[in-house]
């Protein structure tokens, strides 16, 4: 585990923080880059042998020191109004194709009264940009969007008291709109820029700035077409991948040939000689610098290396036994009632296994990153979901303080969770530094689909008993090792035992979309669908039974009604399902309706009806934009995807070996919003993936009577 | 390295190339035209499509060599100066996408397409992408940009 500087965060933050991290580092460089530290210090002349002293790690600490990880509260770190009247904003939050790029401006053009369309976001530049621990667990909306929000207030409050002095008139009298401040009496009115003149608005915020209430959104609540949405479809947006600076040169890593192998020899003469090519060795690193691709591919082929593997690592075949003997004890869950009682007073009993595969992220932009040095400050540019993170990993790395690191992510080609570490920024650094110019390190598929983490794995145990009238009276439930986001019911137990155990991982893993709400929704919603059956209760009636919690309810009601569920019946070749549940603010219930051909025992996602709840909708196509996605994403995992893997190698990372869903696999989709202006917004880029997988399960079954347990359900048809 | 003229856009770009290196490289590094797209490296993902004399070609796949002296059309090279290719602005109106990286990709599928087909059934079209992965998930939203831009051009 990478040790996150979590001491001073917010807890829900830190914990929410653990659950994203990612499962260790693959580079640790053997260069205590002494060398060049030393030729730094001797500039600054006597007592430097002192500092040499010093502890690396102490040497980081006090590097750090002057980084803070909270939010400033001062106006000028998050807003600038320039002279021309456009608005400039900072954040820490990244844009990988969810749109808050989009929706962020429009909250802030909601309180500022201007045009949205006269705001430029600043997002994940840590220099210009307030910390921020990242872009995961759908906290942009939530977190981010009020902050932003709280800032347009007050830049609004102090433009309109700028122009009430010049005016020497009471502030009350004036408006605020279109980017003018106005005096309705006299006619006159001045533009934010003419009162700004560009100067930064000095003022450190109070927390009771007044927020317009979602159901007067004037900007904020509507569709507002994706920002530069022009530049994607033109080929115009650069992406880490595209970017270029003088001197530029290409990067390549030569991987180990399995996991944990380390370098043994290296016979690096033969790609020395090869024109501009600079070759690095350190530690277990291995890597290449070239004027261009070819040549660093050459160069890269040039390179006879030997590495000492690690036999006997763990497979597919015995990954799911791997996971319950290797659990780390000290179990974290939480308990209420009694439910060995409840169990043995039980009429109807179950205890069943479900089980979830790896899978990959797979972003169509493969990891990269630019790395620069400038005399002791190095600037990269990477496609990371955690600029901040990925700026302390680089200090580390490099034993220089964070403050000489500058992180930019340019908006990305997607990430989904799979792009917390800054290993291709480390890699690019590493190269720049030897090279002494530019490089550039673009992953190949096959390293993305390798060296990059995957979604983790995991095991779940659930017991449960319920009367015959449908009360649920108890549930057990164990995850290992896939985490525990989502990990509790919705539904209302009185005996409830509930518990996540970790284990280290055979494979690198860490934060996919949703967590682990994907695999514990999987099982708690199949084994919800398997108790009904046992009751002989309709899979929707039997839910609704043991729901109090309104928001739950009106989402699955609202997904029934338009599905008109219960309508007709499954038959041999076409099965409904239905499954919901509630994670990170965001209420889903999912209908599906799939065809199965009797003979091939293939099966087709037919329908799809989600149903979701976010509170305040901020951009409704933006949203309806990513419940889609989520549902096409969701059923790569829940029908076919897996990481195949052997001894500390991957089997299927190819695009050709490893199937994503494409055009044939996309269903009909119907979205129903229920927008609740009256609730705060939550995020929406994760909880709608839940759903899909437990549905078509429970459809499959509803079919053809065989249940299926494990993710993906049917990478080769249904059995039987 | 061996020497190559490249009709690319209209524009012919003389370029020095190694054996054997593929079109995308040479757009994407000789000739920065970064709007092409490396996703896979083996023709299975769509986001390197060009056009070569017309006809989707995936340039992950094909050598530089054997596109020279043909006509190669890239993402940059569809619109006309400030007017978007109808299927770009299908695009956009339709917000068909959401990280943009299979975009280019796509609209140039999609315009190859339509080039031959100017009625596509909702079969057709996913049968002509099923080479392009859009991971955002947004095909439905490319179907109707698909059909759009499809009206829009019958009616020119």
């Amino acid at each position: 585990m990478i040790e996150t500087p979590s001491a001073g965060l917010d807890p829900d933050l830190a914990l929410e923080l653990r659950q994203h991290e990612v499962d260790g580092r693959l580079h640790s460089f053997d260069s205590s880059f002494d060398s060049d530290r030393r030729t730094f210090l001797k500039t600054l002349g006597g007592g430097i042998l002192v500092c040499l002293t010093v502890p690396s790690a102490l040497a980081q600490e006090s590097g750090r020191a002057g980084i803070t990880r909270e939010l400033p509260q001062d106006l000028a770190s998050w807003l600038h109004v320039g002279e021309d009247g456009r608005i400039t904003a900072f954040t820490g939050k990244v844009e990988f194709g969810q749109n808050i790029r989009t929706s962020l401006a429009q909250q802030i053009a909601e309180e500022l009264h201007v045009d949205v369309g006269a705001i430029d976001l600043v997002m994940g530049d840590t220099d210009r940009c307030p910390w921020d621990a990242g872009t995961f667990g759908s906290r942009t909306t939530p977190t981010m969007g009020p902050q932003l929000r709280k800032m347009a207030a007050i830049a609004r409050t102090l433009l309109v008291n700028l122009a009430a002095q010049r005016w020497g008139t009471d502030r009350s009298r004036l408006t605020a709109e279109a980017g003018r401040v106005r005096n309705p009496e006299t006619g006159a009115s001045l533009s934010y820029g003419e009162l700004s003149k560009g100067q930064n608005l000095v003022k450190t915020s109070a927390a009771d700035v007044p927020l317009t209430p979602a159901p007067e959104w004037k900007v904020a609540g509507t569709p507002v077409p994706k920002a530069n949405g022009r530049d994607f479809v033109t080929g115009r947006h650069v992406y880490t991948s595209d970017l270029t600076r003088p001197g530029l040169l290409h990067g390549l890593v030569l991987r180990r040939p399995s996991f944990k192998a380390t370098l043994a020899s290296v016979d690096k003469d033969a790609a020395e000689k090869l024109p501009g090519v600079t070759v690095v060795r350190d530690g277990d690193f291995l890597g290449v610098a070239a004027p261009d691709r070819e040549t660093a591919s050459r160069a890269a082929t040039a390179i006879k290396a030997t590495w000492n593997e690690v036999p006997g690592q763990p497979s597919n075949q015995t990954l799911f036994a791997f996971l319950r003997k290797n659990a780390v004890s000290g179990e974290q869950g939480s308990a209420t009632g009694s439910v060995d009682e409840a169990m043995a007073s039980a009429d109807v009993k179950l205890e069943r296994t479900y089980t979830v595969e790896y899978i990959a992220h797979v972003p169509l932009e493969t990891r990269a990153a630019v790395a620069e040095w400038t005399g002791d400050k190095l600037t990269v540019w990477t496609g990371s979901q955690r600029p901040f993170a990925v700026r302390d990993e680089l200090a580390d790395a490099f034993h220089i303080p964070g403050d000489k690191v500058r992180v930019i992510v340019p908006d990305t080609g997607s990430g989904y969770g799979g792009k917390h570490a800054g290993d291709a920024a480390v890699e690019a650094a590493r190269l720049a530094k030897a090279a002494g110019k530019p490089v550039k390190v673009t992953w190949s598929r096959e390293e993305e689909l390798t060296w990059a983490y995957f979604r983790p794995a995991g095991v779940l145990d659930v017991k449960s008993g319920a009367r015959r009238d449908g009360t649920l009276t108890a549930w057990e439930f164990h995850n290992y090792n896939s985490g525990p986001a989502a990990i509790g019911t919705p539904y209302a137990v009185a005996n409830q035992r509930i518990q996540f155990h970790p284990v280290p991982s055979p494979l690198r893993q860490g934060s996919y979309r949703g967590l682990a709400a994907t695999a514990n929704h999987f099982a708690r919603e199949t084994h919800m669908d398997e108790l009904a059956h046992a009751l002989s209760l309709d899979p929707l009636a039997f839910r609704l039974k043991n729901i109090t919690d309104a928001r739950l309810k009106a989402v699955f009601e609202a997904a029934a009604a338009k599905f008109e569920w219960g309508k007709r019946k499954s038959t041999k070749e076409r099965g409904f399902g239905i499954a919901g549940g509630t994670d990170k603010g965001g209420y889903l219930a999912t209908c599906v309706d799939v065809e199965i051909d009797g003979k091939t025992r293939r099966m087709r996602i037919r329908r799809v009806v989600a149903a979701f709840e976010c509170g305040a909708v901020v951009n409704p196509n933006g949203l309806r934009n990513q419940i889609e996605g989520a549902i096409v994403q969701s059923i790569g995992g829940a029908l076919f995807e897996a990481v195949r893997f052997e001894n500390g190698r991957i089997l299927n990372a190819r695009l050709s070996q490893y199937r994503v869903p494409r055009f044939a696999d996309a269903p009909e989709i119907e979205i129903v919003v229920l927008n609740r202006k009256d609730l705060p917004s939550a995020g929406a880029g994760e909880t709608p993936i839940v759903g899909l997988a437990p549905a078509v399960g429970n459809a499959i079954f509803a079919a053809t009577g065989v249940r299926l347990r494990g993710l993906p359900l049917v990478p080769q048809g249904i059995p039987g | 390295m061996s020497a190559l003229t490249l009709d690319v856009n209209g524009a012919k770009h003389p370029v020095d190339t190694a054996p054997e290196e593929s079109l995308l490289s040479v757009l994407r590094e000789r000739l920065s035209l970064t709007g092409t797209k490396y996703g896979c490296g083996e023709g299975q993902c769509g986001a390197c499509t060009v056009l070569l004399d017309g006809r989707p070609v995936r340039s992950c796949r094909t050598k530089a060599s054997e596109a020279a002296g043909r006509k190669i059309v890239t993402i940059e090279g569809l619109a006309s100066g400030d007017r978007l290719h109808p299927v770009q602005a299908a695009f956009l109106d339709a917000e068909a996408f959401q990280c943009g990286f299979c975009t280019p990709g796509m609209i140039v599928s999609v315009a190859a397409l339509l080039s031959a087909k100017p009625a596509p059934s909702a079969e057709d079209i996913a049968s002509a992408l099923g080479g392009n992965v859009c991971r955002c998930g947004t095909y439905p939203r490319i179907v109707t940009a698909v059909t759009q831009a499809a009206r829009a051009m019958r009616k020119g």
